[in-house]
């Protein structure tokens, strides 16, 4: 609330003197800077309208869904379009397992991209190498999907799937039994690793950069060598901003919807073995909103896209949250 | 043995010399390890860049024998004949992008411009916030949200709705690059704006703005060929359509989500489409990424990022 009085202080030394057309300018001056800053102001204030715009039509829709099915559309597996019977729990677990192996999967890569990068790339590979990752978060979901059906699922099926199973023995173990048809919970884990990597490894050479110099200097004079001075004291120094970023990623891949619904096999069913097909929140939405036809039905996918909503919204804060934390002590 | 009268030192005693010994090898461990995880980086740099080289690779190779005159304006032919192509979708996609740039640059730019001018305001840091979260919103969640807020009340999917959608999800992209741009505009020139007797706001639209509008029209580029690619935003929204449309009250066709239905068909001449369709999508988001990293590194002037 100090800008008027600013522009007060600015428009008061030609005051004296001044013209009657002057202060006129000055008059409507100060009224357009009032019509700017109402609306730039108004501008602003769109993004959380539009937020809870967004969470509040989809709880309301998906209200009856909860109200007729309480908990137990989380809990329950049965989903029946024809008796109007629904529960999330195979989109539920499908979700979770296919996030989680892909991060598993992503984030070891991305923090040795992003270590790679930011503590000892030489300078004229930095940028190429930056670049082509970063180009990874461009590509769209369903060129993805598109590349996984044609490309990654005949090589699944027919490499890696097989030793997996024969070749290192895993099939006797629940994980990796059962045929292998391709579509699956492992090729959706696959593919949003590839898919979370860059997030992952964006954010944390973003923090592993505002690690201040006099950390690194400290460890070296210490006698440290580099992967020491990296893994004492650079690491530690980071680590809540990338377990953020980790978080991030996790978000993305919770809420990917084209590449997962392109190869995860879409069955309601929860199966143990990660060659089996599954389904998730995003995709069970993707296949059948469109066909839903009972007020029930649409209800249901509703519920599921609030849960969905709910957990990356939570997922969301919480990885900022933490990156936020970081930058802000860099600084 | 006598001890020389030249060492000044104590002789190492017996421990000492096993814990030298003990440093020595132990030293050759870490430099082992230095090295081996040292390689590992660079392999985990070398691994992470290989999908990209072989999805861009069988891109190139799968699509490129499809991309013809015919392809950017011909209609798709029904199964079982040759040629043909996705001028409809081409023509969506171009439709749904000019709707939701109208959307999402004014509202996006003004908030961006709120957010580098208020910089300590509450509402400026809730903003900052809160578009990050947006931006990390599912975006089949936005797809069912414009759904239920644009198309059940209306009762027929549209153009206009997909349009909003994507509008929607270019508003945060486009407020934190503005700011971001806007905030490499240096203090001096506003400053010397105001002493010159500019107000405010022609301070802020024709000196700040100007000099920050290559940057904004690359975060701008950036945010439209990041939505182009969006499917499930446009799902339940614009819908598709298999013929020609540009109209705004009517289902339209959008080249991802031709992508999509032709990818999971089991025609092999739709599969031949769905890549030279998804071989122009990614053309589309590789020269507008080369773009700006040349207009905002030569605007940082060398100064490094």
């Amino acid at each position: 609330m100090s800008q008027p009085s600013h522009d007060a202080a600015i428009g008061a030394a030609p005051h004296g003197a001044a013209p009657a057309a002057v202060e006129g300018a000055i008059a409507g001056a100060s009224i357009g800077d009032r019509i700017y800053r109402v609306v730039t102001t108004a501008f602003a204030w769109v993004v959380p309208l539009l937020l809870g715009l967004i969470a509040l039509e989809v709880v309301l829709a998906a209200w009856p869904a909860f109200r007729t099915f309480g908990v137990g559309f989380l809990t329950s597996s049965e989903w029946d379009e024809v008796r109007g019977v629904f529960g999330a729990a195979p989109m539920i677990y499908g979700t979770v397992v296919s996030s989680v192996l892909a991060l598993v999967l992503a984030t070891p890569l991305a923090l040795g991209v992003a270590i790679f990068l930011s503590e000892f790339a030489p300078s004229w590979l930095r940028q190429p190498v930056a670049f082509l990752v970063d180009l990874l978060a461009a590509i769209p979901s369903v060129v993805y999907g598109l590349w996984g059906i044609f490309v990654l699922l005949p090589v699944l099926r027919e490499k890696v799937m097989p030793f997996l199973a024969t070749t290192l023995g895993l099939a006797h173990t629940p994980f990796f039994s059962g045929p292998a048809y391709g579509p699956s919970m492992l090729a959706a884990a696959v593919i949003l690793a590839i898919m979370v990597l860059p997030y992952i490894s964006a954010v944390s050479r973003e923090v592993l950069m505002a690690v201040p110099r006099s950390q690194r200097e400290a460890a070296m004079a210490l006698g440290a060598t580099k992967w020491e001075m990296i893994r004492d004291a650079v690491v530690p120094y980071a680590r809540s901003g990338i377990v953020g970023g980790i978080i991030l990623g996790l978000g993305r891949a919770l809420g990917e919807t084209m590449a997962v619904t392109m190869l995860i096999g879409n069955r309601h069913e929860i199966s143990s073995s990660l060659f089996a097909p599954g389904y998730t929140l995003a995709s069970v939405i993707a296949n059948e909103f469109a066909e839903a036809t009972s007020e029930a039905h649409t209800s249901a996918l509703m519920a599921c896209g609030a849960v969905l909503l709910a957990v990356t919204l939570a997922v969301n804060v919480i990885a900022r949250w933490l990156v936020w934390q970081v930058s802000r002590e860099g600084k | 043995m006598s001890a020389p009268a030249t060492v000044r030192p104590p002789r190492a005693s017996g421990t000492q010399r096993a814990a030298a010994q003990r440093t020595a090898r132990s030293l050759g461990r870490r430099r082992a390890v230095n090295v081996i995880m040292l390689g590992v980086m660079y392999v985990a740099a070398l691994v992470a860049v290989l999908p990209l080289i072989f999805i861009l690779w069988h891109l190139a190779r799968e699509g490129a024998s499809s991309i013809s005159l015919d392809f950017f304006t011909k209609m798709p032919k029904p199964v079982g004949e040759a040629g043909g192509g996705m001028g409809n979708a081409i023509a969506g996609t171009l439709v749904l992008l000019g709707i939701a740039s109208a959307i999402g640059l004014p509202i996006g730019i003004g908030a961006g411009l709120y957010l580098a001018e208020q910089r300590t305001a509450r509402l400026a840091t809730a903003v900052r916030f809160l578009s990050d979260v947006l931006n990390g919103l599912p975006s089949i969640v936005m797809g069912i949200f414009a759904w239920q807020f644009l198309v059940r009340p209306i009762g027929h999917f549209s153009a206009a709705a997909g349009g909003i959608a994507l509008g929607a999800m270019m508003i945060p992209l486009v407020t934190r690059t503005t700011e971001e741009m806007i905030r490499l505009v240096p203090v001096s020139l506003r400053e010397a704006a105001l002493a010159l007797g500019y107000t405010r706001w022609r301070t802020s639209l024709s000196i700040v703005l100007r000099t920050a509008l290559p940057g904004i029209v690359t975060g701008a580029l950036v945010a439209v060929a990041r939505i182009a690619g969006e499917t499930a935003p446009l799902l339940f929204t614009a819908f598709g359509n298999q013929f020609w449309s540009l109209s705004l009250d009517q289902p339209v066709s959008a080249l991802p989500l031709q992508i999509f239905s032709y990818a999971i068909s089991p025609y092999d001449e739709w599969h031949r489409l769905a890549w030279a369709g998804a071989l122009v999508l990614i053309a589309l988001v590789l020269i507008i990424s080369l773009i700006s990293r040349l207009v905002t590194r030569s605007r940082l002037g060398g100064g490094g990022d």
